[in-house]
């Protein structure tokens, strides 16, 4: 079979589909796993149609209980499969944490490489839809705080597409965190790997400050750099995609140009990945900067009910705020 | 399965015939005629609240909604046979719980409005705050029932979970620790057939209120339609706690009839069929037909029930409708019992920054314009 080439416009959901077909396709070790992934499609329809076509061994709906989930998965990662665990939300991750923690990040290391983890989590995350409780959360700086894993937030179809196929084909456990938020947005996709997901990728080219951030902030960290152009400010933005492990020479050398940096993200601040961007960037480029970084995130609280959370989500407004601040205006 | 094989333990047929069951029937020998009428009202008005919430949705006053049609007699039946002093431990579609257990009419659907995550006081209602983490509430009853045993009091502590809930760990795990400690708990099942898309043949290959006793729980399946057999599935359970001879598991077997909530489409992955032939099992309907048999469906009591019902659907309307947004810098509140400096500095900033922009109009949403 030939591999499709062709361009397509494609939700960011349909392209982790399209990307899970082709990763289900190719390697037929891969199997996915997840609470009513199978003939619902999962509860965003990001499996939709997946079993149809490759039968229920491949596209297993599982009990509900995500301990078993991961734990399941490494079972199967222990005979050699390439599981694709869905926690369903990211509130729901918890459950599920002691296995990720325990088990999927630390067997590599404990069988000195005797057993590989090729394991890909998906957990959509992020708020600002309005949902109930325990559907909103921004849970991935746990995670970035465990060694063994790898953390990547995807914020377009492109790379929803190009990464979801590296996570599966990585022999390493990813945490793949997709933003609910942004499913219904559409994009290009050429079916290719695409840039590796390790790299930051220059969202927008800029001189006076560097504006990093990742996953459902990206398009609104565009939207605050076209605002500040308008005042006079010209905003580089970074989207980080892997937050584990940070691509610091793309922020080092954009840090170096322009002196200044803000880091925006939805989760709390509190031992959130903008304190460790900042900590890690003050420590290199100390001498190039010219104000104070800041980070314009959510607050230290438990996510807010819906109405509420519109005051708790960094917004437009909130980065400009940011963005004077290292202005000195 | 369920459908095929019967057993499970009923006192009215579908067909809203008396039944007896000798191991049932002496629980609800006192039952008096005001007291079925009394359900069957709770049962019509709790149908009703679903209706309004769900059309309340539908107009974009409620984020979501999540049905409990089919299931008012498991509810309705099991929490009237609680005492007041019992606490009880639900999930998300507990509604006709908290209507039982006294909860203001607007307060049910504060939680799905956004307004707030819990929309009433759990020691005011003896209620706890709903719990979406399928399961995790079971363990908060064994930890309150063992509290209520040391105290020395004979309160017992009843929690609500789906079939899906019997999944995960949590639950398994509080049956563990509630045999262990002897704890006067409740387990109350409501096996509706589905956890969203999921049948429960995927959940459990044998019946849920067999696995209980593999714990050392003795365990009762009741049919979950019949309100009278729930009633004395749970007096029976309650009993039993009292008494000091500890856990009991109720598997009340039901099936929700609406989608799983408002945001759900159970035409992806449900047979209409399935739906019919519960329809003829209502519990509803089945009450109906036991009250006619015995003449106490009057016009009047008809009449009586419609009248409470809209009563209630208005206030709920009226209740939701104009209940405020709440106050941007409450997101700050109750975070911690006591004060917290880092907390206070970002409220005092966000108080700073909303009053930036017009010092009139503190509920702005802090727009730069
Ligand atoms: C730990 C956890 N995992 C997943 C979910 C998402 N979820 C919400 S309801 C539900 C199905 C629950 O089914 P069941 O326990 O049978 O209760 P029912 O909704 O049928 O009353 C799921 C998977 C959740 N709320 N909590």
């Amino acid at each position: 079979m030939t591999p499709d080439t062709t361009t397509k416009t494609l939700t960011l959901a349909k392209a982790i589909n399209a990307g899970l077909h082709r990763a289900l396709t190719d390697d037929p070790r891969v199997v996915l796993l997840g609470e009513d992934i199978g003939a619902l499609g999962g509860v965003f329809r990001v499996t939709s149609d997946l079993l149809a076509e490759f039968g229920p061994r491949r596209v297993m709906d599982t009990p509900l209980a995500e301990s078993a989930i991961i734990g399941m998965a490494v079972g199967l990662a222990y005979r050699g499969y390439r599981p694709v665990a869905e926690i369903q939300f990211d509130g729901f991750i918890y459950p599920g944490f002691d296995q990720i923690v325990s088990q999927v990040a630390k067997l590599h290391y404990r069988t000195q490489g005797a057993v590989k983890m090729p394991i890909t989590i998906r957990v959509p995350f992020g708020g600002g839809i309005g949902a109930a409780e325990h559907h909103s959360e921004s849970p991935e700086a746990y995670f970035t705080h465990t060694s063994g894993l790898r953390v990547i937030a995807v914020s377009n179809p492109q790379d929803a597409y190009s990464l979801i196929r590296q996570a599966i084909a990585s022999d390493d456990p990813v945490l793949y965190f997709e933003p609910k938020g942004r499913y219904h947005a559409k994009g290009e996709v050429i079916p290719e790997l695409g840039a590796s997901m390790e790299r930051a990728t220059i969202v927008a080219p800029g001189t006076d400050v560097t504006l990093v951030t990742y996953g459902p902030l990206v398009p609104t960290a565009r939207d605050a750099a076209l605002a500040a152009a308008d005042e006079g400010v010209s905003i580089e933005v970074i989207d980080l995609r892997s937050l584990s492990p940070v691509d610091y020479p793309t922020l080092e050398a954009s840090v170096r140009k322009t002196g200044r940096l803000v880091v925006t993200h939805e989760a709390n601040r509190t031992g959130g990945i903008g304190g460790e961007v900042i900590a890690s960037l003050t420590e290199s480029c100390f001498n190039y900067l010219e104000s104070a970084p800041v980070r314009v995130t959510g607050f230290d609280i438990p996510y807010p009910a819906a109405k509420l959370e519109s005051h708790h989500l960094p917004d437009l407004d909130r980065i400009l705020d940011g963005i004077d601040t290292v202005m000195g205006r | 399965m369920v459908e095929s094989s019967p057993e499970f333990v009923q006192l009215i047929t579908p067909e809203g015939e008396r039944i007896s069951n000798p191991e049932l029937d002496p629980w609800v020998a006192d039952v008096t005629d005001a007291q079925l009428t009394a359900w069957y009202e709770d049962m019509v008005v709790v149908r009703r609240i679903d209706t309004e919430a769900t059309a309340l949705q539908r107009q974009g006053e409620l984020g979501l909604w999540p049905p409990l049609l089919g299931q008012e007699a498991a509810q309705v039946g099991s929490s009237r046979a609680t005492r007041d002093d019992d606490f009880i431990f639900p999930s998300y579609r507990e509604n006709a719980v908290a209507y039982v257990r006294g909860v203001p009419f607007a307060d049910i659907v504060r939680v799905w409005r956004g307004n707030a995550q819990s929309g009433w006081d759990p020691y005011k209602h003896q209620l706890a705050a709903p719990n979406i983490i399928i399961g995790a509430q079971t363990l908060h009853a064994v930890g309150w029932g063992v509290g209520a045993k040391y105290d020395g009091v004979d309160s017992v502590a009843v929690t609500y979970f789906g079939d899906g809930a019997t999944s995960e760990g949590d639950v398994n795990e509080a049956m563990v620790f509630a045999a262990s400690f002897q704890a006067p708990v409740v387990f109350f099942c409501q096996n509706n057939h589905w956890a969203i898309s999921e049948p429960v043949g995927l959940q459990a290959v044998q019946s849920i209120a067999d696995r209980a006793p593999g714990f050392g729980i003795p365990s009762l399946r009741v049919d979950g339609n019949d309100v009278l057999a729930v009633v004395a599935a749970t007096r029976l359970a309650l009993d039993r706690a009292r008494r000091g001879d500890g856990p009991t598991f109720i598997e009340a077997v039901t099936y929700r009839m609406g989608p799983h909530t408002t945001a759900d489409d159970p035409t992806r992955y449900r047979d209409k069929a399935e739906l019919e032939a519960w329809k003829l099992r209502d519990p509803i309907l089945r009450l109906q037909r036991l009250l006619d048999s015995l003449g106490l469906l009057t016009p009047e009591l008809e009449a009586r029930t419609q009248a409470k019902a809209d009563e209630v659907a208005a206030e709920l309307r009226a209740g939701c409708i104009n209940m405020p947004d709440p106050e941007p810098l409450t997101v700050f509140d109750n975070v911690y019992a006591t004060p917290n400096a880092t907390l206070e500095k970002e409220r005092d900033q966000y108080a700073a920054y909303l009053s930036s922009f017009d010092s009139s109009n503190t509920t702005s949403n802090g727009g730069r314009s």
